[in-house]
């Protein structure tokens, strides 16, 4: 976490260093957040990394977020419902508001310099389908897997990337999990066949069902 | 002239120097690795996914079998990125009795993996050695929150509830005498905090009996010098943290250089390697299980005389005490939200990390002010440490693969997920 002093120095560096580049700069609860667009992200993380009074030599983490049903839940809390919890699933399911964010998609990195013991979050909007952006593994050479993984579970495109492949999820596995649109029990579940002596994958049968709807209570900006 | 060609060799996921579910496919001339690539994912249990569909704090547990060898770490993280979210400090006991069970963690996590690094290369005594302190270590798990590992001990605005005044003993069975117990049970009469202080005044002597048996043993420092060299500088383009960057010879620790809870009040020492092979490494983690020792007696000396409460007052966080939930409507009413709805956290994003046993583990949490967490990121350690792996034992032979998955301390739950 920073201070009050140090994030100020560090969005004034960032703002001389980055220029035009820089779409947004936030700093919430001590976290300084840069928006900066796809076509930029190789100029500005060979920026970040190799000026001096920055040195964010470290990439610590690369993920991806799906934005697409952010702010919904399950059951207004506003008003009174005529019909309860049921009636709040039925129409989130059916009604999507268009979500507020600039994409769908976002890709976030966290990045550190061991030099200056400063962290600072980049964050990339993508709002085409499938998502696509330079990859970063000539900067930093960890990006490699972290790409990956985003591509496996959000299928994000990471172009330039030497060696796109699944990473986590099965061989042969279809579609990317972690986007809000796939189910969280999945489609297919893998047994023993004794007759064919082999692993087999059949749709899965357990139902989906929601333990404790999705509520926002309150103002979301001013706490619990 | 007989024809020669290079050897693909599979390595795992069922190998037991494969600490868990790796596959390695190996490239090979001869004895020589000329690429590695390991494929993972065969523990992805999808617990990012998992914690989307659930209240804030029934996702506790599942930090715990994230890195299933030091597991109030996970917890750590996960705690503090929540409570940066809605912006409350845990009492100053609580922090103290977190950051004592961090080091203990610590321990736990580096006794494990001495043992099996030993043993991956050779040296089976160890192994017993180490067990024998785990043992007691996870008694003081057990003692403080019912299990021996997935504890769930830490709750967002303290922890889930004070030290105990008392051990649990040890009982005479069949295979223990009475005279056995009464030996096994003599440093058990007093309370957790007093059986934590005679471990951490006894411990360095284990330590030492761990040094005897390896660091100047000629095997094993055959099998781990000069091997996987990392150089500072390709350390951090790899994104290694913890006691693999620390082995190169970078002084980076959280608890120094951003400190958490009360580590700035504590006083202890980073110990840093040289060479950065896999010998300074192992010299790395011993000496921070010496200084976690340190931690751990400068915290039960603080926690002896600083009673109070452990846990936030404020019941729209933590739940009201039981007696008050038997008694009082509004106690009942927020109990029952408690555990069933849960909390709503403000919109926003987090990042926060702790210094885990094995580097830097960060937990990324965007809200967008509901009850459930909207995206949750687990930034595992072992993850570039793992990714680096090709790199790291090009040009080395078979038998040394083994020595580089063990110094990396690698542990499935947190690299799959």
């Amino acid at each position: 976490m920073l201070t009050d002093l140090q994030a100020s120095t560090l969005s004034a560096l960032l703002h001389e260093r980055l220029g035009a580049q820089l779409q947004a700069l936030t700093v919430d609860r001590g976290e300084l957040t840069a928006v900066v667009a796809a076509a930029d992200i190789s100029a500005v993380g060979q920026i970040l990394r190799d000026a001096p009074d920055l040195s964010f030599r470290l990439l610590v983490d690369l993920s991806g977020v799906d934005y697409q049903t952010y702010g919904q839940t399950d059951w207004a809390t506003h008003e009174a419902t005529s019909a309860g919890f049921s009636r709040g699933v039925a129409a989130a399911s059916a009604a999507v508001p268009e979500a507020a964010t600039p994409g769908r998609f976002a890709v976030v990195y966290h990045l550190l310099s061991t030099a200056h013991n400063r962290r600072v979050r980049l964050k990339v909007w993508l709002a085409e389908d499938p998502p696509r952006l330079p990859s970063v593994t000539e900067i930093w050479p960890c990006a490699d897997w972290y790409e990956r993984e985003a591509f496996d579970l959000f299928g994000i495109l990471f172009e330039g990337h030497p060696d796109l492949r699944r990473l986590l999820t099965d061989y042969g596995f279809i579609g990317h999990p972690f986007r809000k649109d796939f189910p969280l029990e999945g489609y297919v579940e893998v047994r023993y066949d004794a007759q064919k002596q082999r692993v087999v994958y059949q749709p899965v049968s357990i139902e989906s069902r929601v333990l404790v709807p999705r509520v926002i209570r309150g103002d979301p900006n001013k706490g619990h | 002239m007989p024809e020669i060609r290079n050897m693909t060799l599979n390595f795992g996921p069922q190998h037991p120097a494969a600490h868990g579910v790796l596959r390695l496919v190996l490239e090979m001339d001869g004895e020589v690795i000329e690429r590695a690539d390991p494929h993972i994912g065969l523990l992805h249990r999808g617990t990012e996914k998992l914690a989307e569909s659930k209240p804030f704090n029934q996702s506790i547990g599942y930090m715990d079998r994230l890195d299933y060898v030091s597991m109030m770490c996970n917890e750590h993280a996960y705690v503090m990125a929540i409570e940066r979210l809605l912006g409350v400090t845990p009492p100053l006991r609580a922090q103290y009795i977190r950051v004592m069970f961090d080091e203990i963690t610590r321990v736990l996590n580096h006794l494990m993996w001495l043992g099996a690094h030993g043993l991956d290369i050779g040296a089976m005594t160890v192994f017993l050695y180490c067990f024998r302190e785990r043992e007691d270590l996870m008694d003081c798990y057990e003692a403080v929150s019912g299990t021996r590992m997935h504890a769930t001990y830490y709750r967002p605005g303290g922890v889930y509830r004070d030290l105990p005044d008392r051990m649990p003993q040890y009982q005479a069975s069949k295979l223990r005498s009475d005279k056995m117990v009464r030996e096994l049970n003599a440093n058990r009469q007093g309370s957790m905090l007093d059986f934590i202080e005679d471990f951490a005044d006894r411990f360095p002597a284990c330590v030492d009996e761990y040094e005897t048996l390896l660091t100047d043993n000629r095997i094993w420092k055959q099998r781990t010098v000069d091997i996987g060299i990392v150089t500072p500088e390709r350390a951090q383009a790899l994104g290694f943290t913890g006691p693999m960057l620390r082995g190169s010879g970078v002084a980076w620790d959280l608890r120094k250089k951003q400190p958490y809870e009360v580590y700035h009040l504590l006083d202890f020492d980073i110990p840093i390697g040289v060479n950065g092979d896999c010998y300074d490494r192992y010299l790395v983690r011993i000496e921070e299980m010496r200084q976690s020792a340190r931690i751990i007696k400068q915290c039960v000396q603080w926690l002896r005389v600083n009673p109070g409460p452990v846990m936030l007052a404020d019941h729209k966080l933590t739940a009201p005490s039981r007696a008050d939930m038997k008694g009082d409507m509004e106690s009942l009413i927020h109990h029952f939200k408690h555990f069933t709805e849960g909390y709503c956290v403000p919109a926003g994003e987090a990042y926060a990390a702790v210094e885990h046993p094995k580097g830097e583990f960060g937990i990324y949490l965007v809200s967008d002010g509901a009850n459930k967490p909207y995206r949750l990121k687990a930034r595992a350690p072992g993850f570039p440490h793992l990714a680096a792996m090709n790199e790291l034992v090009q040009g080395h032979m078979l038998a040394d693969v083994v020595a580089i998955i063990g110094t990396m301390d690698i542990v499935f739950g947190e690299i799959d997920r």
